[in-house]
Formats: structure tokens, C-alpha cells, sequence
């Protein structure tokens, strides 16, 4: 059982080396989507070269964060894949639903306000955190 | 479909840890296809009977939906 227990830890680390890689990379666009958005107003005083390279810089580290994150889920295994595509599915419907009838809203009058991206991003986010949740506890 | 996993890794005095290990999938997979809530893929249900020292269907039962 020695090997089967290294083989273990070898996959186990790898996962959670790769999770710590989309953390990492997460963060770093978060923090870079901060500067972007706040960086003109409070930095930089709207210096459009500094503006630039904020956002662009915006987009590598997010692209990046891409990248980790299918790292990830191709390290993952089968019922653990089949699990996350099914919560991307679920969101990206939703999403798209949503975001499609919250702009309809608006058009229509029903909304005196603007819609916000920002409140379609949440929705996606919770809709993904739920739809793990029943998924895993769908094949406990 | 139906398995005798439980069976087989009960008999080799294996944990569901060791055989998750052993088939580089998390111990979630194991009880999930020990359960028969989770189907196996084919080339993992070929590396479970492997690690048996098993045919396939010695480990695997296809049961017909109706």
C-alpha cells in the first residue's frame, strides 16, 4: 500500500497545488480590477497611459486566472468534472436568461434604474456556488 | 450499473482512501460508484477490474434501464 499511498498524496497535492494556482490568480485579478477601477480617480488623477496599463493589465492577469482555472478542472476527476460542468451549464443558462430579461426590464419600464453587470456577476456567482453544493450532494 | 467493489476492496482489507489513491480519483468517486449513484467511465472501470486482477464484467454488471 506504500505506493498506492504516494500515488495518493501525488494527486491530491497536484489538486491542491492547482486550486492554490486559481486562488493565487484570482486574487491578483481581483487586485488589478481594483487599481483599474479606483487607480484613475485616486492614483493617477485620470493619466490615460497609467489608465491603460492598469486595464491591461487587468486582462493579462485575467486571462491568466483562465488558464489556471482550466489547469484545475482538467486535474480534477470524472465525477468531479462532470459535477462542474453541470453547475457551468446551469449558470451559464441562467445568466443568460437573466441578464436577457434584467435588460428587458429597463426597456420595458418595469425598472426605474439602470441595470448593473455587477448584479448579474452575483447571481452567476451564487447560482455556481448552489449548483456545486447540489451536485455534490447529489452523489453522496 | 451494478459493482462489487465494496466486495472486492473488503476482501484486500482496502480503505475507500487507498483505492481512490490507487485510481487517481478523489475518495467522493469511490463511494459515489460504490453507491451506484456515479457510472464510471470506461477507461476507470478498466483500471478498477486492472487493479483487481479482474475481468470487467467480474466487476461491473450492466443493468438495462426500463
Amino acid at each position: 500500500m506504500k505506493q498506492t499511498d504516494s500515488s495518493a498524496n501525488g494527486w491530491q497535492a497536484s489538486n491542491i497545488h492547482n486550486m492554490r494556482r486559481v486562488m493565487l490568480w484570482t486574487g491578483a485579478c481581483v487586485i488589478s480590477m481594483a487599481v483599474a477601477t479606483f487607480g484613475p480617480k485616486f492614483l493617477w488623477e485620470f493619466n490615460t497611459v497609467l489608465t491603460i496599463m492598469a486595464v491591461l493589465a487587468n486582462l493579462a492577469l485575467g486571462s491568466v486566472m483562465i488558464l489556471a482555472n482550466i489547469r484545475q478542472v482538467k486535474g480534477m476527476d470524472e465525477m468531479q468534472q462532470k459535477i462542474f460542468l453541470d453547475a457551468s451549464a446551469v449558470t451559464l443558462g441562467v445568466g443568460l436568461i437573466a441578464g436577457c430579461s434584467y435588460e428587458l426590464l429597463e426597456d420595458i419600464r418595469l425598472i426605474g434604474f439602470q441595470p448593473e453587470i455587477s448584479h448579474l456577476i452575483l447571481l452567476m456567482c451564487l447560482t455556481f456556488a448552489v449548483s456545486m453544493i447540489v451536485g455534490n450532494r447529489r452523489f453522496q | 450499473m451494478k459493482n462489487n467493489i465494496r466486495i472486492l476492496r473488503g476482501e484486500r482489507s482496502m480503505t475507500q482512501a487507498q483505492l481512490a489513491a490507487a485510481l487517481e480519483v478523489s475518495r467522493q468517486t469511490i463511494n459515489a460508484i460504490e453507491k451506484e449513484k456515479f457510472d464510471p467511465s470506461l477507461p476507470l472501470a478498466f483500471k478498477t477490474a486492472r487493479l483487481f486482477n479482474l475481468n470487467i464484467e467480474e466487476v461491473f454488471e450492466y443493468e438495462q434501464v426500463k
